[in-house]
């Protein structure tokens, strides 16, 4: 039986976030996973429903990856973001669903390491932690 | 006379007066209650039974008042607004009087949230000085709050509480003329510690003549250790304890004897206060320490008035 | 206005758990406006719900709605065929909005999913703070515009208690003393004769301890002749 390699969503933002991520896929990293971006112009604008339904829509896992707090592109933007997941995770866990599949990361641009930092985390997340329900192949 | 009670004749005779404290069991065994009264009769012209202090259940202070009246001690019963109403007050007043209880101290009550029933629906119909203003028309007019007239009205002895130590501090000698017209006869303060920012109270006190008005009890708490001092510098609200008396507490050699010594050194300061008629002692969980205080402080023997 | 908040997730999925098909119905007034039950968290609770559905394998069909005003009747009977089609409704109104609902179809089921709550006031971004509890006689004008009967955690007249240290109630450190902020508001007044003057009992009964209020507008209301005309118009 061949389990599926873990979905992982990665919410970017064009700033520092994106950047961060381009550099580390310039280097040709390959990761045992499925990694999709979506770039939001601030992690601050990232919704938890939109944690939730990339969730909800079949990922393992999801984390927002936005500028250093101290040098947010927007000024306090990745601060909202972090709240935003922090919400979120506290939401999980009282609907019995581990928290640690939602994750905040911050990095500047030229962090070669923290984009793959990140994945490596929320992979390790999802093989512990399967899908969500268990037992999804697809 | 407006009771005629024991404390009341103390204080007409212009004699230093005493009171202390009893704190009712937290259970339904009144022995503790008897005990204590044999162990303290003599030492105190009347014995405050407090009413669930802190909102912890303890045997009421009404039935504890009857029973220590058994032993031929004088009580002064508690009553806080925090667990009854209007009915329940006038009909406890009622009830207290009928029992042969003369003295009332008339409070609004600890907060709930101190004690051990934190999810109790606290009452808080009445204030302490709307208490006082009703329990006034009672024992003057026999009227009741809602206006029916009361056949045998409750003849009582009234008191009432003043904290100096609880902002706005400006504010506190007013409060006490509040509760002078409201119709308190005698006021207990909370445990004075801080005895220059007493003085001050009692400055503003005499200036519009509350002293006259009201026979103010100075309270005092004989302190078991730095550790009880610090407690009640931090975690009691509206309580100053200055940093010189914990250190005290704190370098004692002998924390207990050095707790005693500063109570009556207290009570020596407040006895030559001008317009402080008595001291209320409030030994909590350490009654058997009233006796000594009472005879270093040189306060016996108490008067025996007829 | 009216501030509630959601329950804990775990006690709403306790409740919606022996049921198949759950419609969620928010409000776009009080409730949305504190962040408790408006489209944002109705969404936001409907994922949830599914997610935890998801997990547990259970099978469970959850839908979620916003009507403008759960209160009034004639806003929840918009969203009445998806209320009607489900096998619970869950409410992210305040009680009033869940109780409406509950009135309209007494044969279906409609649990709460908020804890209302207070009449309170934003104090900053995300602090409601109550300063009202209806006692149905304000008398702020004689206390500086400040309500002792809300604020003072004793309710009293002739405040402050002996409990107040440092200008702070004795039941919760981080709340003021309403009866210390009084004091400094009519001394900014010019009023402090206010506080000297010996305040009496309050009359309780124009408060929720009289009972049940009801507030009417005799002339607002519709004669029956009135009543038959609207009726044949609907």
């Amino acid at each position: 039986m061949t389990e599926r390699k873990p979905r992982i969503v990665a919410f970017c933002c064009e700033r520092h976030g994106m950047d961060a991520a381009v550099l580390s896929a310039r280097s040709g990293r390959q990761y045992d996973a499925s990694v999709r971006l979506v770039q939001v112009p601030c992690t601050g604008r990232v919704d938890g429903i939109h944690i939730l339904q990339a969730l909800e829509d079949g990922a393992d896992a999801v984390f927002v990856f936005g500028c250093l707090e101290k040098n947010c592109y927007y000024d306090t933007g990745s601060i909202e973001g972090r709240k935003r997941v922090g919400y979120v995770k506290q939401m999980l866990s009282e609907v019995g669903i581990e928290k640690e599949r939602v994750e905040m990361f911050n990095a500047a641009s030229t962090n070669a390491w923290a984009f793959p930092e990140a994945v490596g985390k929320m992979v390790e997340v999802a093989k512990k932690l399967g899908p969500i329900g268990g037992g999804e192949r697809q | 006379m407006k009771a005629g009670s024991n404390l009341e004749k103390v204080f007409e005779s212009g004699q230093f007066a005493v009171t202390a404290e009893i704190g009712p069991p937290q259970s339904a065994n009144p022995g503790p209650l008897t005990h204590h009264a044999k162990m303290l009769k003599g030492y105190a012209d009347a014995f405050n039974l407090t009413d669930n202090q802190t909102a912890v259940v303890r045997l009421s202070s009404i039935a504890s008042a009857v029973i220590i009246m058994r032993e031929g001690v004088e009580p002064v019963i508690q009553m806080t607004c925090r667990d009854r109403n209007r009915i329940a007050l006038q009909s406890d007043l009622f009830g207290a009087a009928a029992l042969g209880v003369k003295n009332v101290l008339c409070l609004t009550g600890d907060h709930h949230i101190f004690g051990n029933e934190k999810a109790a629906k606290g009452v808080f119909d009445l204030d302490s000085i709307v208490e006082l203003q009703v329990f006034d028309a009672l024992r003057t007019g026999g009227k009741q709050l809602g206006g029916e007239l009361v056949k045998d009205p409750p003849k009582m002895y009234l008191g009432c509480a003043e904290n100096p130590f609880a902002t706005p501090y400006e504010w506190r000698a007013t409060r006490l003329a509040k509760k002078a017209a409201a119709g308190a006869d005698f006021c207990q303060t909370q445990a004075i510690f801080d005895m220059n920012m007493f003085e001050k109270w009692m400055d503003e006190v005499r200036s519009r003549g509350l002293d006259k008005k009201v026979h103010i009890l100075a309270g005092v708490i004989p302190m078991k250790s730095a550790g009880a001092a610090r407690y009640m510098k931090n975690k009691v609200p509206g309580m100053i304890v200055p940093n010189d008396i914990v250190d005290r507490m704190k370098n004692a050699k002998d924390a207990k004897e050095e707790g005693i010594k500063l109570c009556i050194e207290q009570i020596e300061v407040l006895k030559n206060m001008k317009g402080v008629h008595g001291v209320h002692i409030m030994a909590v969980a350490w009654e058997e320490m009233v006796p000594r205080i009472v005879k270093e402080a040189g306060l016996l023997p108490r008067p025996a008035i007829p | 206005m009216i501030v509630a908040k959601r329950k804990p997730l775990n006690e709403i999925a306790e409740m919606l758990a022996p049921y198949k098909k759950v419609t969620v119905v928010g409000c776009r007034s009080c409730v949305a406006i504190c962040l408790a039950g408006g489209e944002k968290e109705v969404k936001m609770l409907v994922s949830a719900l599914k997610l935890k559905a998801k997990k547990e394998g259970r099978k469970q069909h959850v839908e979620g709605f916003v009507v403008e005003r759960q209160c009034e009747k004639e806003c929840v009977a918009e969203v009445q065929g998806k209320i009607l089609d489900s096998d619970v409704t869950l409410s992210m109104a305040c009680s009033l909005g869940a109780q409406t609902i509950g009135d309209m179809y007494p044969k279906h089921l409609t649990f709460p999913g908020l804890n209302t709550g207070i009449f309170g006031v934003p104090e900053e971004q995300g602090v409601w703070s109550e300063k009202c509890v209806g006692c149905g006689n304000c008398i702020i004008h004689t206390t500086g515009g400040i309500c002792p009967i809300a604020r003072c955690a004793k309710s009293m007249l002739n405040g402050p208690c002996g409990g107040s240290a440092n200008r702070k109630c004795e039941v919760n450190l981080e709340v003021d003393c309403a009866w210390a902020a009084i004091y400094d508001r009519l001394k900014l007044q010019n009023r402090l004769d206010l506080m000297e003057q010996l305040t009496p009992a309050k009359d309780w009964s124009t408060s929720h301890a009289g009972g049940r209020r009801t507030y009417v507008r005799e002339d607002a209301k519709l004669t029956p002749h009135q009543k038959k005309g609207k009726e044949a118009v609907q």
